[in-house]
C-alpha cells in the first residue's frame, strides 16, 4: 500500500484521486474485515462523500491539507457525530455522539477521509482486544495471535493495509503495545501535546491520543496534524504543534542514548536480541550508547495499576443509564444504576473499577492509591536524572511477540505484565515511539522503544527514523 | 500466598461501585483483585513519607476560559441520545419513598 505522504501527494497532484483512494480503502476492509474483526463501524457513504468533496477542491485548485485523501481509521473511543461510537463496551451500543473529538475535527481539516471506528478492549482496558464486547481482532500478521490492546483494530487497519494511517490512545502502551505486535510505528505523544476532547476518558492523568502508521514519516505527518492548543482541553499544552517531519532526518549523531536494563529484563531472548541490534545500529549512525538502570522503573507497574483503575472507576461512574447508553429499568435510580452497570460492563471493567473502588476506599487509600502517587513523583524525578546524562532511552516495547489468543485471558496480572516497559512514560507524563526492529518468534515482528523527556518527539521521530533506515534492503 | 483482600470486602466494593456480582464472580474477583493488591506490596511497604504526590505529570493548575458566551451542545440533540427524556430533561425511575 502506498504511503500517507504518497497518497497525499498523488492526490493534491491530480496524480490520484481521493475517491479512488478510498475505493481502495473500501475494497480492503471489505475483502478482509470478516476474519480480522478490525472495523466495529465503516462509513462507507460519508467516506466517499468526503474524497468527492476534497477531489472536486483539488479541480478548483483550492489548498487541501497535508493529508488530502488519505483514508483514516479511527479508535471507537474518539468521537465523530452521527457515527456509532461504543469504546468497545456494551454499555455504549448504538450511542452516536453529538459532537467531534478535536482530533477528528484536525484530521478532517487536514484532508483525511475517516474510514470508520476499530475495535478496541473495552473502554481501552486491555493489552489484546479479546476484552472488547463485539470479539476479538486478529493479528494480520498471524490470525491465531491477538494484535495488542487496547488499540489493537486501529493497529490491525494498517498492518491489513486497509488504512495507512491510524488513530489510537494510549493509558499504559495501548498504542506502543499493539505496533509492536503488528510490525508498526506508533507514539505515545508528551501528555498534554494532543487534545482530548472527544476521547471517551479512562484514566484522566494518563490517556493520550496518538498515531499509528507503517513509517516514521507518516507517524510524523500525523502527529504534526493532530497536535497543538485547543481550548476545549484544559489539560492541553498552551502551544503550538512542534515541527516533526521537517527535523525527521536530523540523525543521532552526537546523541547520548541509555539503555536500560529495567527495560528489557524479563522480555523474551528474541526481544533481548533486537533491542541490542538497535542499539548497535543508533551506535552506527553517530550516537553514544551508555548501559544503564533506573531501579525506579520496577514500581511502575504496581503504581500504574492502583492508579489507573482508581481515575477509571471515578470516570466510569457516569455510565449510570441517565444520559446516554444503556439503561436497564428497575424500581428505582439506585436499582436501575446497578442492574445497567452489571449488565453493560463486561469482566475486565469491572474487575478495574472494583480495584479502583477499593484502592480509593476509606482505610486504604493511604497505603495504596497515595503511595501509588508518591511512587509517580519517584518515578518523574528518576526519568530527570537519567535525562540529565542522555538525551534519550531505549529499551524493549513489550515481553514478546504477538501472544495466542486466551493465552493471559486467565490471569489478569500476566496480561497486566505486557505493559511493564510502557507503563512508566505514562506515568510521567512523557514522551516515546515503537519502532518495529527486526524479527522474533514465529517471524513475526519486533518493537523496540525509544523513550525521552516531555516535548522531545522531534528527537525521538528522527532517532526512529536511523532505525528504519538501517534495516532498509540496500 | 494470603490475600490480602476478603470475599465480604469485594462484596462491600461491588457494592460501593453500584455492581452486581454472582456468588461465582465473588469467589474469582477475591483472588484475581488480590493477586494485584500482592503485587502492590512493593508499592505498599516503601518508605515514602517525605515524598510529594504527584496526580498530575505536569502540577496541573486550574484552566479557565474567558467570560464570554460561546456555543454548547443542543438540548435536544442531546436527549435525542438519553434513555428516556420528558420535557426537555432526562426522564429516571423514581429516587424517593414510593410513588404516591
Amino acid at each position: 500500500m502506498k504511503s500517507a505522504r504518497q497518497i497525499s501527494s498523488d492526490v493534491r497532484s491530480g496524480a490520484s484521486t481521493a475517491e479512488a483512494e478510498v475505493a481502495a480503502s473500501l475494497a480492503a476492509i471489505a475483502a478482509k474485515n470478516d476474519e480480522l474483526n478490525v472495523f466495529l463501524f465503516v462509513d462507507e457513504e460519508e467516506a466517499l462523500r468526503t474524497a468527492r468533496g476534497i477531489d472536486e477542491r483539488v479541480s478548483r485548485g483550492e489548498q487541501v491539507g497535508a493529508l488530502a485523501g488519505v483514508p483514516i481509521a479511527l479508535k471507537d473511543n474518539l468521537c465523530k457525530v452521527g457515527v456509532p461510537t461504543t469504546a468497545g463496551s456494551r454499555i455504549l451500543k448504538g450511542w452516536l455522539p453529538p459532537y467531534n473529538a478535536t482530533v477528528v475535527d484536525r484530521v478532517i481539516a487536514a484532508g483525511a477521509v475517516a474510514m470508520g471506528k476499530t475495535n478496541m478492549d473495552e473502554f481501552a482496558m486491555g493489552s489484546s482486544t479479546e476484552t472488547s464486547a463485539y470479539g476479538p481482532t486478529r493479528n494480520p500478521l498471524d490470525p491465531s495471535r491477538v494484535p495488542g490492546g487496547s488499540s489493537g483494530g486501529s493497529a490491525a487497519a494498517v498492518a491489513s493495509d486497509m488504512t495507512p494511517l491510524s488513530l489510537g490512545s494510549d493509558t499504559g502502551g495501548s498504542i506502543r503495545q499493539p505496533a509492536a505486535l503488528c510490525g508498526l510505528v506508533g507514539v505515545k505523544p508528551t501528555y498534554g501535546l494532543v487534545s482530548r476532547y472527544g476521547l471517551i476518558a479512562f484514566a484522566s492523568s494518563l490517556d493520550q491520543i496518538g498515531p499509528f502508521a507503517k513509517n516514521v514519516e507518516d507517524a510524523a505527518l500525523l502527529l504534526e496534524v493532530i497536535a497543538g492548543h485547543d481550548v476545549m482541553d484544559s489539560t492541553s499544552l498552551p502551544e503550538n504543534a512542534p515541527a516533526l517531519v521537517a527535523r525527521l532526518n536530523d540523525g543521532v549523531a552526537g546523541k547520548r542514548i541509555g539503555l536500560v536494563r529495567e527495560l528489557i529484563e524479563g522480555a523474551d531472548e528474541d526481544v533481548v536480541n533486537s533491542v541490542n541490534q538497535a542499539a548497535d545500529a543508533l551506535r552506527d549512525a553517530g550516537a553514544t550508547i551508555v548501559e544503564l538502570s533506573i531501579p525506579e522503573l520496577r514500581l511502575g507497574l504496581s503504581a500504574y495499576y492502583l492508579i489507573a483503575p482508581a481515575e477509571a472507576s471515578s470516570n466510569l461512574a457516569r455510565y449510570d443509564g441517565v444520559r446516554y447508553g444503556l439503561r436497564v429499568d428497575a424500581n428505582d435510580v439506585a436499582a436501575m444504576n446497578e442492574a445497567t452497570r452489571t449488565a453493560g460492563f463486561g469482566a475486565e471493567v469491572k474487575r478495574r473499577i472494583m480495584l479502583g473502588t477499593y484502592a480509593l476506599s476509606a482505610g486504604y487509600y493511604d497505603a495504596y492509591y497515595g503511595q501509588a502517587l508518591k511512587v509517580r513523583t519517584q518515578m518523574i524525578n528518576a526519568f530527570q536524572r537519567a535525562y540529565l546524562d542522555v538525551d534519550l532511552l531505549l529499551g524493549a516495547t513489550a515481553p514478546s511477540v504477538a501472544f495466542e489468543f486466551g493465552a493471559k485471558t486467565g490471569n489478569p496480572m500476566m496480561m497486566y505484565l505486557s505493559d511493564v516497559f510502557t507503563i512508566p512514560t505514562n506515568l510521567a507524563g512523557d514522551a516515546a515511539i515503537s519502532v518495529p526492529f527486526g524479527v522474533g518468534e514465529g517471524g513475526l515482528p519486533v518493537g523496540v522503544q525509544l523513550l525521552g523527556p516531555g516535548r522531545s518527539e522531534a528527537q525521538l521521530f528522527a532517532a526512529g527514523r536511523v532505525l528504519e533506515l538501517a534495516q532498509a534492503p540496500s | 500466598m494470603a490475600s490480602p483482600l476478603r470475599r465480604d470486602d469485594v462484596a462491600k466494593v461491588a457494592k460501593l461501585a453500584r455492581l452486581t456480582l454472582s456468588e461465582e464472580e465473588l469467589d474469582q474477583f477475591t483472588e484475581q483483585l488480590g493477586q494485584v493488591l500482592e503485587h502492590a506490596k512493593d508499592i505498599a511497604a516503601l518508605d515514602l513519607k517525605d515524598v510529594v504526590a504527584t496526580a498530575h505529570p505536569f502540577g496541573l493548575i486550574n484552566v479557565v476560559r474567558e467570560d464570554v458566551l460561546r456555543p454548547s451542545l443542543d438540548r435536544d440533540a442531546v436527549l435525542a441520545m438519553a434513555p428516556d427524556a420528558e420535557e426537555g430533561r432526562f426522564a429516571v425511575p423514581r429516587i424517593l419513598g414510593e410513588t404516591p
